[in-house]
C-alpha cells in the first residue's frame, strides 16, 4: 500500500500551520488512491505534539532526541535520509517554509529522489503527479510532472491548503530511535532572535495604510503617511519597502513580518505576493491602489483602483480632509 | 577570502502585462527588460564587502546565453574580479536540479573559501538551487541569511524565520550561504562602470569542458518538466472603484466611513 508522509514542522513547542495543512491535503491524496498516510516528528520532548496528531494520520512516527532539540539542516538530514530510505514512502511532504526550504532541497541530493518546491496545488496522474506552481511573483500559474520515477518530495507552500480537521482517524505512535551520534556538526544552532519591536503595534491597528514597491522611493513615504494621519491609520508596508530601508521591520506585514487583521486595509504600490497576502488577508475590508490592473492584490482586495498613486493618493487625502470636516 | 557567487539573469515582470506565449510553456519574453534577479544582488554586494574587508577574491557564475553576460559585467561593474558563464544547448530544459549540477560542477574546479547564492529566483522561484549545490559539493549551508559575521573561519548568520524571528547558526567555512534581500543595500552601477568592465574576458564554459554527460543536464537530466503555463484563476476579485480621482475618493470616502475606516 502507498503511504504518504508528512514531515511535521514545529518550533519553541507549537506545531506549525502548515503541519494540519500538509495533512489535510496529505490525507485527501491517501484516500484517493487507498494510502496511508504517515507523520513524523523530530525533537525532544514532543510526545505531547505526537499526540495531538493521532486523529490525523494513520501512523505518527516520533524521532527524539536531545540533539533534536532545536531544527537543524544536517541532524535533519541525516535522520531524514536515513528514515526514509528505509521507509521508502511514495510521497513525502515537506512545507515551503524557512525550515522546509532549508532541509528539503539537501535531502533531495542526497536520497537522490526527485523533487518540486513550492507547490500550491498536487493532484495524482498514475504514478506521477501534476504539481501546480506560481511562476513571475504569482503572476502566472504553471503545472509540472515528476520526469523521473519515485519516491518524490514535495513542498507545499504554506497557507495553499486548508488544515481543516477530518473524521478522525486513530493513528497510533511509533517511537524510533535517533541515528544522530556525537559527531561534531559544520552547522551549530545558537539562537532565536526577535526582530526590534516598533513604536507603534501594526497588530493593534483598526486602519492600517500600507505602501509598497510602488512608492519609488523612501522620500515619497509622506504622502503615505499623510493619508494615514487623515483617516487616523497606522503606517504599514510591504517586504521591498523595509529590504530598502525606507521604512523599519516593525513596520512589515507579511510572512517574514507581522500578520494583520484591521478593520481596513488600504495597499497602495503593492503587487500582492503571496508572502505579502499571506499576512493581510483577514483583514475587514481591503482597498488596493496599484497601476497594474493585473496585480495579484485585486484577487484579495475588495475595492480597487486602478492608476498612479502619486496623482490619486493626494486626492483622496485632500477630499477626506475635506468631506470630514462637513 | 575567496568567494563564489552564483547569479541569474531574469525578466522583469513587477509592472508588465505578461502574456503567455505560443508554446503555451512560458510567457512572451520579447519586449520585457531583463536584469540581475533581486536576491542575487544582495549576494553579489554581501561578497564584494567581505572582499573589501578581508581581501581575496570574488568570483561571479551563472548558466545561460550571451545575454547573460549583461548581468555578469554589472557585477564585475559592482567589484567582481571574475565572470564565468556556463553554457551548452545540452543544459536548455534544466531545471533548479540540473541547473545545481552545472554549477557544482563549475565550482569543484575553482578555489573557494565561501560560496553565496540568492534565495530565490524572481522567475521560477524554486528556492532550491543554492542548498542543492552546497550538498553536492559536500559543504555544509545556511539558507535565507539576512546578517552574517565572519570569525576566524566560522560565519555566524542569521536566517530569516516567519513572524518576524529569526535564528542565529554558526557554520563552518568552506560552506555555501543563501542570501535573503535587504541584508545589505545594494551598491549603484553607473553606465559609466559598466563601460569600464565591457572588455573584460568572461570564460565560457560548455558540457565537455565541465566534464559533464548530456543525460545528466538540461531536461533529460532534470527531476521536473513544465508541461504548461496559464493565468491564474481570477477570485471574487474587487469592484473597481472608475472615474475622475475626485469621484473615486468620495467613494473611498464612503467606503471607509461605512467599514470603520475613519477615526
Amino acid at each position: 500500500m502507498k503511504e504518504i508522509m508528512v514531515i511535521a514542522e514545529h518550533r519553541q513547542g507549537e506545531l506549525r500551520d502548515i503541519t494540519y495543512e500538509m495533512l489535510s491535503k496529505g490525507r485527501e491524496l491517501a484516500e484517493s488512491f487507498g494510502g496511508t498516510l504517515s507523520v513524523v516528528l523530530l525533537g525532544k520532548g514532543i510526545r505531547a505534539l505526537a499526540e495531538r496528531l493521532i486523529p490525523r494520520a494513520h501512523r505518527v512516527y516520533l524521532i527524539e532526541d536531545e540533539r533534536l532539540e532545536f531544527y537543524n539542516s544536517e541532524t535533519y538530514e541525516r535522520v531524514l535520509l536515513q528514515f526514509l530510505t528505509e521507509r521508502r514512502p511514495h510521497l513525502t511532504l515537506i512545507g515551503h517554509t524557512a525550515q522546509g526550504m532549508d532541509f528539503a532541497p539537501a535531502l533531495a541530493v542526497r536520497l537522490g529522489w526527485p523533487l518540486a518546491t513550492d507547490c500550491i496545488g498536487i493532484e495524482p496522474k498514475d504514478e506521477n503527479f501534476t504539481l501546480t506552481r506560481q511562476i513571475y511573483g504569482g503572476k502566472i500559474n504553471s503545472e509540472v510532472t515528476f520526469l523521473r520515477k519515485g519516491p518524490y518530495l514535495v513542498t507545499l507552500r504554506s497557507g495553499a491548503f486548508e488544515g481543516k480537521e477530518k473524521e478522525p482517524l486513530s493513528g497510533e505512535i511509533v517511537s524510533l530511535p535517533s541515528p544522530l551520534t556525537d559527531e561534531a556538526l559544520a552547522r551549530r544552532f545558537l539562537q532565536f532572535v526577535e526582530a526590534a519591536v516598533g513604536e507603534v503595534d501594526i497588530t493593534q491597528a483598526d486602519i492600517l495604510v500600507s505602501v509598497g514597491r510602488g512608492i519609488k522611493d523612501g522620500e515619497n513615504i509622506p504622502l503615505v503617511k499623510e493619508l494615514a494621519d487623515s483617516i487616523g491609520g497606522v503606517l504599514a508596508c510591504s517586504r521591498p519597502v523595509v529590504d530598502k530601508k525606507w521604512l523599519p521591520k516593525a513596520c512589515q506585514v507579511g510572512t517574514s513580518g507581522k500578520t494583520v487583521k484591521p478593520k481596513v486595509y488600504i495597499a497602495i504600490g503593492i503587487s500582492g505576493a503571496f508572502q505579502h497576502v499571506a499576512g493581510m488577508k483577514g483583514s475587514g475590508t481591503i482597498i488596493a491602489i496599484n497601476k497594474d490592473p493585473k496585480a495579484p492584490i485585486f484577487s484579495v482586495a475588495h475595492y480597487g483602483i486602478v492608476g498612479d498613486l502619486f496623482k490619486i493618493v493626494p486626492v483622496i487625502k485632500d477630499k477626506i480632509k475635506e468631506l470630514k470636516q462637513k | 577570502m575567496n568567494i563564489i557567487v552564483c547569479i541569474k539573469r531574469v525578466p522583469d515582470t513587477a509592472d508588465v502585462d505578461i502574456v503567455v506565449d505560443k508554446s503555451g510553456k512560458d510567457i512572451e519574453k520579447s519586449g520585457l527588460v531583463f536584469d540581475l534577479n533581486e536576491w542575487d544582488s544582495y549576494a553579489i554586494e554581501e561578497a564584494i564587502r567581505l572582499k573589501e574587508k578581508l581581501g581575496g577574491t570574488v568570483t561571479v557564475i551563472s548558466m545561460g546565453g550571451e545575454d547573460t553576460n549583461e548581468s555578469l559585467r554589472k557585477c564585475l561593474a559592482m567589484g567582481a574580479d571574475e565572470a564565468i558563464r556556463l553554457t551548452d544547448s545540452a543544459f536548455s530544459g534544466s531545471d533548479g536540479y540540473a541547473t545545481a549540477k552545472v554549477l557544482a560542477q563549475a565550482i569543484r574546479r575553482l578555489p573557494y573559501d565561501l560560496i553565496l547564492t540568492g534565495t530565490q529566483a524572481e522567475d521560477d522561484g524554486f528556492g532550491e538551487v543554492g542548498v542543492m549545490v552546497a550538498k553536492l559539493l559536500g559543504l555544509p549551508h545556511v539558507s535565507i541569511v539576512t546578517r552574517l559575521e565572519l570569525e576566524d573561519r566560522k560565519i555566524r548568520a542569521h536566517r530569516e524565520l516567519e513572524g518576524g524571528l529569526e535564528e542565529v547558526v554558526e557554520v563552518d567555512l568552506p560552506a555555501l550561504l543563501t542570501i535573503q534581500t535587504g541584508i545589505n543595500e545594494p551598491r549603484y552601477v553607473s553606465i559609466m562602470g559598466i563601460r569600464k568592465v565591457a572588455k573584460k574576458e568572461i570564460r565560457v564554459l560548455g558540457l565537455s569542458e565541465l566534464g559533464l554527460q548530456a543525460e545528466e543536464v538540461g531536461l533529460r537530466g532534470s527531476d521536473i518538466e513544465l508541461e504548461r503555463v496559464f493565468l491564474p484563476p481570477v477570485g471574487e476579485g474587487a469592484q473597481m472603484l472608475e472615474g475622475k480621482p475626485e469621484e473615486i475618493a468620495e467613494r473611498v470616502f464612503e467606503i471607509l466611513k461605512d467599514k470603520g475606516g475613519l477615526v
